[in-house]
């Protein structure tokens, strides 16, 4: 699908697929931490987050099809309705996509601001697929959009510093 | 938007709202295609084997504190466990002679009676492998599958009372639904005075809601709910709830009737499940009379 992927922009750090893999692999295991009680409420999307991160970083690597395959497993996994978080997933990568030039102008504070309503977007589309087949929604949930949105800058910080030293001994 | 297009020197594709309709109408038809048809589960449990190595993974730091927690339990407190056990199974075990006599008389009298006799269920045991992690579905996943011959529509309970239904059934794990859960519904009856009704699910932990009983209707704080097995699908005589909060405002047609979950619905690691079903004669096709007492003979026909 991304069969010719240049560097597009030279003072972005490069990445390794392998890498991008492995980051979305761990969100899915964050995820699927046995969260319980009050901590199922707070409970931040990772997954959504890291996404959002690689369609905002490297649209050309990571786009809606590797949205829509991560929500399929998380489907599976959370035995959610299948394509529920396909869907909302799908749309918040499309987002990020349209949106990187503009979400990387600002520094990490007003960044959060930026990404927020992307990700508030996609919670909100879980949930209403959630009441239209089942007919009840919990508010709570959308407080789990609030944290993601906090933890993008630590996640940002973290991705970056993580790409830094690779560089060298990856891409040989 | 013209400017956040980049500059088109190579192919590269589709476009991105070209790509997300598509795959926006892909999700929306697996979603059609899950809600409506079961075509589906084979898939689920298929992908279900790929991801179930990598919940273990996951849980296995869970587990191993667990583990290291009971590893580590006073010397003081194994003996006064034993000394209390020891004491309960006394009586136990004189309560379980009587219990013997008792059911022998009854089968006997049953006999007589020429009624149906109950039977007996074989018990499995099974422990919690995690609880569902998404905030809408009140769900627990047992590490017992096909394997080991668990069917959907089995119940699941604990020690002291009904704790839901297995509703998907993987190779090596089983997804229960719980009695809280917001679509769930278990036919029931007052021990009191034996009055039938449905009990339903808030999608609240600990909380159940008795609706459609008139105000008059002859309920009290405190009033035991067991099963009533009319459905065919939960035995009869299991503990289920405890009516906790009974409101009768005149303004309404049925009185509002709360109560809690007998069962330790979030408490605990082992439960049991009941591994016969119960088959009943096939029901006579006009049977108007009784369709409150069969709300949804265990929800698997109704989503």
């Amino acid at each position: 699908m991304r069969d010719h992927i240049q560097k597009d922009q030279e003072f972005q750090l490069p990445v390794s697929r392998f890498f991008i893999a492995a980051s979305l692999f761990v969100a899915l295991m964050l995820d699927w931490l046995p969260w319980q009680g009050i901590w199922l409420v707070f409970r931040p999307d990772f997954v959504a987050l890291v996404l959002l991160y690689w369609c905002t970083h490297k649209p050309y690597h990571v786009g809606i099809s590797i949205a829509w395959a991560v929500g399929i497993l998380a489907d599976v996994a959370d035995a959610s309705l299948f394509g529920q978080h396909a869907l909302a997933y799908s749309v918040l990568a499309f987002s990020g996509i349209v949106l990187h030039r503009r979400v990387l102008m600002f520094n990490l504070h007003q960044q959060t601001l930026q990404i927020f309503p992307l990700l508030l977007l996609a919670y909100a589309i879980y949930a209403a697929v959630h009441w239209q087949l089942r007919g009840n929604i919990a508010w709570e949930y959308f407080i789990g959009s609030v944290v993601s949105a906090l933890l993008w800058g630590p996640l940002t910080i973290l991705l970056q510093a993580l790409r830094r030293p690779r560089d060298a001994s990856d891409q040989l | 938007m013209e400017h956040n297009q980049p500059l088109r020197f190579f192919n590269r594709g589709p476009s991105p709202a070209v790509r997300l309709v598509f795959f926006a109408l892909l999700s929306l038809l697996l979603l059609f295609v899950d809600v409506r048809y079961r075509y589906l589960e084979s898939i689920r449990s298929g992908l279900s084997v790929l991801v179930y190595p990598l919940q273990r993974l996951v849980t296995a730091p869970s587990n191993l504190w667990h583990e290291v927690d009971a590893f580590f339990v006073s010397h003081n407190s194994l003996i006064r466990d034993n000394a209390e056990l020891r004491h309960q199974h006394t009586l136990d075990v004189a309560q379980l002679l009587q219990l013997e006599v008792l059911k022998t008389e009854n089968q006997h009298l049953r006999n007589l009676l020429m009624v149906q006799r109950r039977a007996d269920y074989p018990i499995q045991l099974a422990e919690i492998m995690y609880v569902e992690r998404d905030i809408f579905n009140r769900k627990i996943l047992l590490d017992k599958g096909t394997q080991a011959n668990v069917l959907a529509g089995q119940i699941v309970m604990d020690d002291s009372g009904i704790v839901g239904q297995v509703t998907r059934v993987y190779p090596w794990m089983s997804e229960v639904t719980l009695i809280t859960d917001k679509d769930h519904a278990v036919p029931v009856q007052v021990l009191r005075n034996g009055l039938r009704s449905v009990v339903f699910g808030s999608g609240d932990t600990g909380e159940l809601a008795l609706r459609y009983m008139p105000i008059s209707s002859d309920i009290q704080n405190g009033d035991v709910l067991v099963t009533s097995g009319i459905d065919g699908t939960y035995p009869p005589g299991l503990p289920v709830a405890k009516v906790i909060h009974v409101e009768r405002d005149p303004a309404y047609p049925f009185a509002r009737i709360l109560c809690a979950p007998i069962a330790g619905v979030d408490k605990r690691r082992q439960l049991l499940i009941l591994s016969a079903l119960v088959k009943l004669p096939e029901r006579p096709e006009v049977a108007v009379e009784t369709a409150t007492d069969k709300p949804k003979s265990g929800r698997r026909g109704s989503r």
